[in-house]
């Protein structure tokens, strides 16, 4: 198959595994310790021998290290961020180093609940420990310091992409010259951990999911597919909703007096919830869910001021938000922005009009492009000659 | 929120008022320049005064031209107010070339002096004598270097003359600290019957609950 000619091409996922002995086991955020890890990441474009140009990209819920390319001859799908990882894109692979590798707690690769526990020979299921947004990041810095990366030029992410990103610039201030966080927010609201908290009890409640102990059975796919399609209403908008399928039926023409999926916008939620199951973990919705529901800056680094929590930061700030994102609502990013303001931070600010929802974030490329990769150059390029005021 | 509205601001002579803002800026303090365009402005103090600056800008191309120049820029709609920050965030808060394009101008000087210290306002002044005599012996809306707009184009909805400015700072306990004005292209402090003889007018201005 003919790939198109600014894609990083063909890529493999590779694997780095620490905390091996007892004594350098992880510490979690939860005082637990943890161990041993395997990070699953995958690389693109160039380290230079400044090391200078390394740039991590964090991704969202369902995501995986697998960003950009393909990962075979006649893989018909790209990684989850192809439109804005590549040669003379966003994140421009002629020039920076890529980054990207699946969370903490995650299925394709990473450590996560399905990972077999060495000590008992067994899947963890829920045996695996409640980890953060912050221990994810933890596991993350431990990657950078196996490639040789000291400072990032940047993180990014979108969603819990972004959560991570601002925990990046938060925890690890000296690393990380520029956080660009999308669709994001500093903590998550109580209609988001509600969503969330549907999601996970649709899983629970599945007669299927056994206490979590479903590996090498029948797993949990109603549960989870529920969990997904509750999901996937809250990334879309009312209007992306109605212009995409309206009323619209599915294949007949007139109503069928029945409770079979006859609406366009059921057969839709039915079809990502299938196709969901067939690639993600159950126990994994359950255990990221909880990381972004525990999420909270403003109580974690400020003793409840996120203005005081976010002037730990040294890094330069880049904040986007889409005006019809329900689930992740400008008002939480400008609750942020106006936080870095006053704690007199570098921080730029763009409400992108779009009706996608909170997946515009992953559709509205083209503007993204340019404010990103014009938000990186200027900062690789050193061009804020007063960066020492900030 | 990204527009498309083809809104042009102000932008005559850009350079020419820069000299006079940037004199009346402390150096090394926090400027926030409501309206920054790409950004000139800001990089001139910062050049000139080593200040912290941050734009704020609704026009989405000018927004990224800010952030090549690795200025801080929000890209934001002056006319939905400034109540997003905080009392006395910044130490200067510079309207240039704005104030007779926002919908609200009295709400905005007050509240760009809720959130700064000090106000530098610089706008064109329309009451300069050759205006109304264009008027009179014309009769079409007069034009000039500084109204250099047809009255179907024009973005200024709210004309003001230093009279005008001054009666308005008065009313709503702003202090005028200091009021420069240009008959040539020169800026000079207290032209005699600067409101017909200027061209411009750039104040620096204050709250008067904050000299207390």
């Amino acid at each position: 198959m003919e790939k198109p000619a600014n894609t990083v091409g063909q890529v493999k996922t590779e694997y780095f595994t620490f905390a091996e002995d007892d004594d350098e086991y992880l510490i979690l955020d939860s005082g637990k310790r943890f161990g041993p890890v395997t990070v699953a990441y995958e690389t693109y474009g160039t380290l230079n021998t400044e090391k200078d140009n390394a740039i991590l990209l964090c991704h969202a819920l369902s995501g995986d290290a697998h960003a950009a390319g393909y990962h075979s001859e006649n893989d018909k799908k790209p990684g989850w961020w192809e439109d804005m990882v590549g040669p003379g894109k966003a994140f421009d692979t002629n020039k920076y180093f890529m980054i990207c590798s699946n969370v903490l707690g995650g299925c394709v690769g990473t450590t996560g609940p399905a990972s077999i526990n060495p000590h008992t020979g067994k899947p963890y299921a829920m045996d695996f420990p409640v980890v953060t947004i912050g221990d994810m990041v933890k596991v993350q810095k431990k990657l950078m310091e196996h490639l040789g990366v000291q400072k990032l030029l940047a993180v990014s992410g979108g969603s819990m992409g972004g959560m991570q990103a601002l925990e990046w610039a938060l925890r690890y201030p000296d690393c990380v010259r520029s956080a660009i966080i999308i669709a994001s927010t500093a903590c998550l609201s109580a209609q988001s951990i509600a969503f969330d908290a549907v999601g996970r009890n649709a899983i629970i409640s599945d007669p299927k999911w056994k206490g979590g102990n479903y590996y090498g059975g029948d797993v949990p796919a109603q549960g989870l597919s529920i969990a997904r399609m509750i999901g996937h209403i809250t990334y879309l908008s009312d209007r992306s909703m109605h212009e995409k399928f309206g009323r619209k039926l599915q294949s007949s023409e007139k109503l069928n007096f029945d409770f079979s999926s006859e609406f366009q916008v059921e057969s839709y939620l039915d079809y990502q919830g299938t196709k969901f199951v067939e690639r993600f973990d159950a126990n994994t919705y359950l255990f990221v869910t909880k990381a972004m529901d525990y999420f909270d800056v403003p109580e974690y680094y400020g003793g409840g001021s996120l203005e005081k929590a976010l002037d730990l930061i040294k890094a330069r700030i880049l904040i986007l938000s889409f005006t019809s994102d329900w689930l992740f609502p400008p008002y939480q990013s400008e609750e942020m922005l106006d936080a870095f303001v006053q704690a007199g931070k570098d921080v730029s600010y763009v409400n992108i009009d779009s009706p996608y929802g909170h997946d515009a974030f992953l559709l509205e490329y083209e503007l993204e492009t340019r404010l990103i990769g014009t938000f990186i150059d200027a900062t690789y390029n050193n061009e804020m000659f007063w960066e020492e005021k900030w | 929120m990204v527009s498309n509205n083809p809104r042009k601001f102000v932008t005559i002579d850009d350079r020419l008022d820069f000299g006079v803002i940037s004199a009346l800026i402390e150096e090394d303090t926090w400027v926030l320049d409501l309206g920054c365009g790409s950004g000139a402005l800001l990089e001139y103090l910062i050049k000139t005064k080593d200040v912290k600056g941050m734009g704020i800008e609704i026009n989405i191309e000018k927004t990224i031209v800010c952030m090549k120049k690795g200025i801080p820029v929000i890209h934001q709609d002056l006319n939905e107010g400034l109540s997003n920050f905080k009392e006395d965030t910044f130490d200067y808060c510079v309207l240039s070339q704005t104030l007779q394009v926002v919908q609200h101008p009295d709400e905005l000087m007050l509240d760009m002096l809720r959130i700064a210290k000090f106000g530098i306002v610089s706008f064109p002044n329309f009451g300069y004598y050759r205006l109304p005599l264009k008027l009179f012996f014309r009769g079409k809306m007069p034009q000039s270097k500084e109204f250099p707009y047809d009255w179907d184009n024009t973005p200024n909805i709210h004309l003001v003359t230093i009279k005008d400015f001054r009666d308005f700072c008065k009313k709503n306990g702003i202090v005028i600290l200091k009021e420069y004005h240009n008959y040539g292209e020169e800026y000079s402090p207290g032209l005699t019957l600067a409101n017909k003889r200027s061209k411009n007018c750039v104040a620096l201005i204050t709250h008067e609950r904050k000299l207390k």
